[in-house]
């Protein structure tokens, strides 16, 4: 059996580091957000010469360093391209790239574009996490509400909540570096991403819970750091297992899914390893500790 | 054991593998209950979102006339804002809604179905703005040579419109009993209320209905509570459909729509047939973990998540829900935790059959142990999901919605669908195996009482 509840201060020492880290990338460098929620510039453009696949023009407007590109084939032989706030000298230079590509194009109009992501999903986003982490909190005291000794349910409710926050600023703090060093955008998708890593954090965690819930019941008398751990070591490879089903769909994504889905794909990775790594080796001790705090206090 | 009633779930659970299987295959899937003499034919298709299928492109144009020029990109993203969240009610998954160039808004719609009813229902959202006594109206004689005064001449533009307003609530006028209207606003709109009240005391204040005036008391004291009432004289059932129109968001300035046209999808027909055969692979993958490190259960559960998929695409398809690529990230994440429910029990199963229990009590075991576990982790997810798809917007509900209907299914495959055929195989002699189980050694079923 692995004592992992022996080198808590380990694993709260790594994930410290971590969070720091993706705090600070945060705080310094801020998140590189994309069209979806800055806007840029619409332009509809007309192919003479017959409209070619999306992919083409993708492929060239990415080779000249136009990434945030969005295509979107219009009735006739119009396609409507979407870029990030663009200047007249760039954008001149995009439709010469166009032009030197697929012959004579017309530009019939060009204006500017504002968000995707209205200014109410954004206020209310964060509102929303809010109210999501309430009622896990709620659902879990409720459901854990028979364990009042030694731990109260509560502190299950709060301790998955922490993980959670765990994971989610570790996926926006390697956007943010990958945002600073590689150009990276947030997306529309980067929030789906973040939603699915709130979910699987939590059902991770609560699986792990359920089974010190059952074990405070079946081994009553021993101390809480053994049930603990235990119970880690019970759930061990479940935990591995289930989350290596998930990883090998989205690595096979990751290699054979196409480039407009790599990052939204990415941050779902990196998400579901924090989310595995937390319920192991924060979670639980994160009861623990708790719990000793509350024993000191007490005296 | 009752075997009768284990063989009896079993047929069903083909029945239903059988019928979803019919309604995904895509040569499939229209019903027709016309040989049974039931007048019922239906084409079920898998609705693509945006992104993935394109749709119709709506460009309206805002009449930013009235509106002072330092207001107007305010006026034109909560316009936005209203639009995206009528929208989105009127059930359209993931619109995208943006503004461009100065006055105007660009609304993409998935799918073309029911594109008319999209646009009538963006058509009825109510524009409302507030307008006070013109003291120099111009006068224009008519053709008949009569002069009047038009009613938006005679009132003049304030800076209240539909963007302070919040909420419409019917009410009943104490003495008359006739229906009225109260309209809150925000602390914005409260303020602002109470100062053009405050200077038109004794004057009246008009409320404009798209464009139409729909009542003007003559002000009586300034106004702060942040509440108009309007007390027309409309029936009960105006007023009550005038509150719902409001109560969608009212537009701070009137729209047009100028531009109709067909647009294609974002990501390409490539992009989705990559992503569509990387899932495969990964599906495939993940199967092959299953049986090699659970054998014969991982083989059954294999065989259950084919199910799970198959029962999911094809409630996709009947619920008539569109699918984009967030949509997909909530079904795989689903996938994710129907494999975990059974990892979930064939770890139980292993763990009680290493204590020594025999087979049959192992499986009854495991299942019965890890349902709790199952039970609360995929019931925190089912609230996460609700509050997402109830308060959430766009993408977010269209992720909410799949997660949410994949969660609900593969609690079903994973406990009823695999649990009824491990019961069956346990009953038959070659499957009790230890090695099948991937244990080293496994107790004797004892005999049973003859």
């Amino acid at each position: 059996m692995l004592n992992i509840i022996k080198y808590y201060k380990f694993w709260f020492a790594v994930s410290a580091v971590i969070f720091v880290i993706a705090v600070w990338s945060l705080a310094v460098h801020g998140l590189n957000i994309g069209i979806d929620f800055k806007g840029g510039t619409l332009s509809q453009i007309n192919f003479t010469q017959g409209v070619p696949a999306n992919a083409e023009i993708q492929d060239i407007l990415r080779q000249n360093d136009y990434n945030d590109a969005i295509i979107q084939p219009l009735e006739g032989n119009t396609v409507i391209i979407r870029t990030g706030p663009q200047e007249k000298e760039r954008h001149d230079a995009m439709i010469k790239v166009l032009t030197d590509k697929f012959g004579a194009i017309t530009e019939e109009q060009f204006s500017s574009i504002g968000p995707t992501i209205g200014n109410e999903l954004r206020s209310k986003a964060f509102y929303q996490l809010g109210i999501v982490s309430l009622g896990i909190v709620f659902y879990i005291a409720y459901a854990f509400r028979k364990v009042a000794r030694p731990v109260s349910a509560w502190k299950f409710g709060w301790a998955a909540i922490i993980a959670l926050v765990h994971d989610l600023v570790i996926v926006i703090g390697v956007f943010s570096l990958l945002g600073t060093y590689f150009g990276v955008e947030i997306d529309s998708l980067f929030v789906t991403a973040l939603l699915t890593v709130l979910g699987f954090s939590v059902h991770d965690t609560i699986v792990v819970f359920d089974r010190i819930r059952e074990n405070l019941r079946v081994r009553a008398g021993q101390s809480l750091p053994d049930i603990i751990n235990s119970s880690i070591n019970q759930t061990l490879v479940r935990s591995i297992n289930t989350s290596l089903t998930v990883v090998f769909v989205l690595t096979s994504m990751l290699l054979f899914g196409g480039e407009t889905i790599r990052w939204f794909v990415m941050a779902l990775l990196i998400g579901i390893v924090a989310g595995t790594y937390s319920s192991i080796f924060i979670a639980s001790p994160i009861l623990m500790v708790w719990h000793k705090w509350d024993m000191k206090r007490r005296g | 054991m009752k075997r009768k009633g284990l063989y009896f779930k079993f047929l069903v659970i083909i029945l239903l593998a059988a019928g979803a299987g019919y309604l995904v295959h895509p040569g499939g899937s229209k019903i027709s209950l016309k040989p049974l003499g039931i007048n019922y034919e239906k084409q079920y298709n898998l609705k693509l979102g945006l992104d993935l299928q394109g749709g119709t492109h709506l460009v309206y144009e805002g009449d930013l006339k009235d509106i002072p020029s330092d207001a107007q990109a305010d006026a034109m993203n909560s316009a936005r804002d209203v639009i995206e969240r009528r929208v989105n009610a009127f059930g359209v998954s993931e619109p995208l809604v943006q503004v461009t160039g100065t006055n105007r808004l660009i609304v993409d719609l998935a799918g073309v179905k029911d594109i008319n009813e999209a646009i009538d229902l963006i058509g009825q959202t109510p524009f409302l703005e507030f307008r006070e006594e013109n003291p120099n109206p111009t006068l224009k004689p008519n053709e008949s040579g009569e002069v009047t005064i038009s009613p938006t001449d005679a009132f003049s533009a304030t800076d209240l419109t539909g963007k302070e307003f919040t909420r419409a609530v019917l009410e009943f006028e104490p003495n008359t009993g006739a229906p009225q209207i109260t309209l809150n606003f925000n602390d914005e709109g409260t303020k602002k209320f109470a100062a053009i009240t405050q200077k038109n005391i004794g004057k009246r204040v008009a409320i404009f209905l798209d464009g139409d005036i729909i009542s003007a008391p003559t002000v009586q004291s300034a106004i702060t509570d942040g509440k108009a009432v309007i007390s027309g004289q409309f029936s009960l059932a105006e007023a009550k459909e005038l509150v719902t129109r409001l109560n969608s968001g009212a537009l701070p300035v009137p729209i047009k729509l100028i531009q109709q046209q067909n647009v294609g999808a974002t990501l390409g027909l490539l992009s989705v047939k990559k992503s569509l055969e990387a899932g495969i692979i990964g599906f495939i993958i993940v199967a092959l973990f299953m049986i090699i490190y659970y054998r014969l259960p991982g083989l059954l559960a294999v065989i259950a998540l084919s199910i799970y998929i198959l029962i999911s695409i094809s409630l996709f398809k009947i619920f008539g829900i569109t699918l984009s690529l967030a949509g997909i990230a909530g079904f795989i994440l689903s996938i994710g935790m129907a494999v975990d429910a059974n990892v979930l029990i064939f770890e139980r199963t292993k763990e009680e059959l290493r204590k020594g229990k025999t087979l049959q009590q192992a499986v009854e075991d495991g299942f019965n142990r890890a349902w709790l576990s199952v039970r609360d982790s995929n019931v925190s997810s089912l609230i996460t999901t609700f509050i997402l798809g109830y308060f959430g917007t766009s993408i977010i509900r269209g992720f909410a919605i799949t997660l949410s209907l994949g969660i609900l299914v593969s609690m079903f495959t994973a406990i009823t669908v695999t649990r009824t055929f491990l019961r069956l195989l346990v009953g038959h002699n070659i499957f009790v195996n230890h090695w099948l189980y991937g244990v080293r050694h496994m107790a004797e079923e004892k005999p049973r009482n003859a």
